[in-house]
């Protein structure tokens, strides 16, 4: 090694210059980045918001804070304190999408699903997040069937899950094979409605704030990307 | 390790591909090697980062070895390196969301890969800059093809297709369990075995020659 | 509340166990695992400097970080470096033997990704204080376990007659694909309610 022994001045200085040098170049990679990576963070909110409710156009993040719901203005709270309203055409109120999450066969499932405006039925679902099996637990998300049965799901009382073909409105068909999924869903979806339905406002009430349409506050936690990312788990 | 006396540019670069493979030969590198590689292409895209750290980290090592003192040697790679895998990161989500979901916290975890501290130390601290490219772009070659070799075996049986696409009909029921933990123990330890079988038989083949030429 | 810290400690400790689930901390599971005692050890060294990371890691990411999260990566190595020389200095001086037995594979430990995967994902995960050290209780007592699997494993290979040119790490891998299979079995504990 070169260097031979250095004084220690040397060595402070060195790892100052280090330290310097590092910060400055992730502080730079950080502004450069950080509009693109706000943008794509915003962009699969609102793709997959626009999944769950059919005919959305626009949304925005409302809060539930103090015993009210009302359009988000500071940063994003909790997963439970916050969800999206999305409007179509002429501003027309389409419905709720609702972020959830529990524990699933392997890890935690991350979804979100649509709420029509009265919140009676869910009438769309996307899985955000899931370590289940591949080939069987994820058919929650890959088996269209399954998927499918969730437009259109009436929530009164609760969501049964259902071994074989179930008949009513509220009634999902288990997936042969992946059970414990299927049933890890319903029970999120269950216990996001159990939550939220007693605080949705009357929908004739709902209307967008006063900002311009497709201004979404980006979906970032603690204020930036993080090295590692908000992304969760390796899987 | 190539500790020794240093070839040229191509023979640095090339070491790195099989002979001195850094996964297969000097196991090296294995938790991103069967963490991220249920399929070729988040095998290739791990790799490449995995790459472009390995050069940049080692360009800097090698152009700052006569700066850096013995004693804070290795908190300044680690802090070279850092920077670097936290910039690409950055870019990675900047530019590749999908592929940094998929591959998630195994892009930050490469500051850790005991690959790219172990080139720095071994390689790039004691050779010119030329030498520490080539060496740096050879082990960073032979870890993505190993990876992508790794992902692709897993891909094949776990999921019956190669870099998405489908090479079997409907009736090929794919063996799961392979693009699950432990198929990537069992097929990397089946790799492992492969090599271990070349290598021998190269050696047994190297030795008749010497033989046959040393008999009267 | 309990109920949460024990799903934390079960999950990281089986199903997700990081050794056999995750693949972090492969280094010392396949090179240092050769003997029951050693691998112990290790695991115990291991487990404790987890838990001070996982402090450190908390401490920093509330009261630091939240003002610069891009400096996270580096900060988290930075930690963790010290803490594993700090770790080092206390064996050497008070276990002399565990520390030669221990070897390279203790500074080493800086390296293992086990233990800044371990601060990345209590982050993202967004554990408090006592969450993050339950997770590192866990995440420790699931890499001993593995370690000591290992060893125990391979303390019998050594009897038995395998074929030379699976002897090594070639073996350790099936074995380790297997010892993996198996931990599968625990998936499911939580979500059969």
């Amino acid at each position: 090694m070169s260097g031979a022994r250095a004084g220690g001045a040397r060595l402070v200085a060195t790892l100052a210059l280090a330290g310097l040098a590092s910060g400055l170049a992730i502080v730079s990679a950080y502004r450069l980045t950080l509009p693109r990576i706000q943008a794509n963070q915003a962009a699969a909110l609102e793709r997959a918001v626009f999944e769950v409710l059919p005919g959305a156009l626009r949304m925005e993040r409302w809060l539930f804070r103090d015993g009210r719901l009302a359009p988000a203005t500071g940063p994003a709270g909790a997963l439970d304190e916050s969800l999206f309203a999305a409007f179509g055409e002429q501003d027309r109120f389409v419905g709720w999408a609702v972020p959830a999450a529990g524990a699933g066969f392997q890890d935690t499932i991350k979804l979100l699903y649509g709420l029509d405006p009265a919140g009676a039925r869910v009438v769309g679902l996307a899985v955000l997040e899931s370590r289940e099996t591949p080939g069987l637990g994820d058919k929650i998300f890959k088996d269209a069937d399954f998927v499918a049965e969730f437009s259109g799901l009436a929530v009164e009382p609760t969501i049964e899950l259902i071994q074989g073909h179930g008949e009513g409105a509220n009634q999902v068909d288990a997936i042969t094979g992946a059970t414990i999924s299927s049933r890890a869903v319903v029970r999120i979806v269950n216990a996001g409605n159990a939550l939220w339905r007693p605080r949705l406002p009357d929908p004739a009430t709902v209307a967008p704030s006063a900002t311009p349409a497709g201004t979404v506050p980006p979906d970032v936690e603690r204020g930036g990307p993080v090295p590692g990312g908000r992304v969760g788990d390796p899987g | 390790m190539s500790g020794g006396a240093p070839g040229g540019f191509g023979a640095e670069y090339v070491k790195g591909l099989v002979r001195e493979n850094p996964v297969f030969v000097q196991a090296l590198g294995l938790c991103p090697a069967l963490a991220v590689t249920n399929s070729a292409i988040n095998g290739l895209a791990m790799g490449v980062a995995a790459l472009a750290v390995l050069t940049g980290s080692s360009l800097m090592v090698s152009a700052l070895r006569r700066a850096i003192p013995a004693q804070v040697r290795i908190s300044t790679y680690i802090v070279i390196i850092a920077t670097f895998v936290t910039v690409a990161d950055f870019t990675l989500q900047a530019i590749a969301p999908d592929v940094h979901r998929e591959l998630g916290a195994f892009i930050a975890l490469i500051v850790v890969n005991c690959i790219i501290l172990g080139r720095a130390e071994a390689f790039a601290s004691r050779h010119p800059v030329p030498l520490a490219l080539a060496d740096a772009l050879g082990m960073g070659s032979g870890f993505t093809l190993a990876l992508v070799l790794i992902g692709a075996v897993r891909e094949v049986l776990g999921s019956g297709s190669i870099f998405g696409q489908p090479l079997f009909g409907a009736g090929f029921e794919p063996w799961v369990v392979m693009i699950l933990p432990p198929g990537g123990f069992l097929v990397v330890g089946a790799l492992l075995l492969l090599f271990a079988r070349f290598a021998e038989a190269r050696q047994r083949a190297a030795e008749r020659l010497a033989r046959g030429e040393g008999a009267p | 509340m309990t109920a949460g810290l024990l799903t934390i400690f079960v999950s990281a400790l089986l199903v997700n166990n990081f050794t056999l689930s995750y693949f972090l901390g492969l280094c010392p599971f396949f090179g240092v695992s050769g003997r029951l005692q050693t691998a112990f050890r290790l695991g115990l060294a291991n487990i404790f400097v987890l838990v001070i990371t996982s402090v450190a890691a908390w401490a920093l990411h509330r009261f630091v970080l939240v003002h610069a999260p891009y400096l996270t990566l580096i900060a988290y190595i930075l930690v963790i470096a010290s803490t594993v020389q700090f770790v080092e200095m206390v064996i050497k001086k008070t276990l002399p033997a565990l520390f030669r037995a221990l070897g390279i594979y203790l500074p080493l430990i800086t390296t293992n990704c086990a233990i800044l995967a371990l601060a990345l994902f209590q982050t993202s995960r967004g554990y408090d204080l006592l969450e993050g050290i339950v997770f590192a209780l866990g995440a420790g007592a699931g890499l001993t376990l593995a370690l000591v699997l290992m060893a125990g494993l391979r303390e019998e290979a050594e009897l038995s007659d395998v074929p030379a040119l699976l002897r090594g790490t070639a073996m350790s891998f099936l074995v380790a694909g297997v010892l993996s299979l198996a931990f599968m079995g625990f998936a499911g504990l939580f979500g059969g309610g």
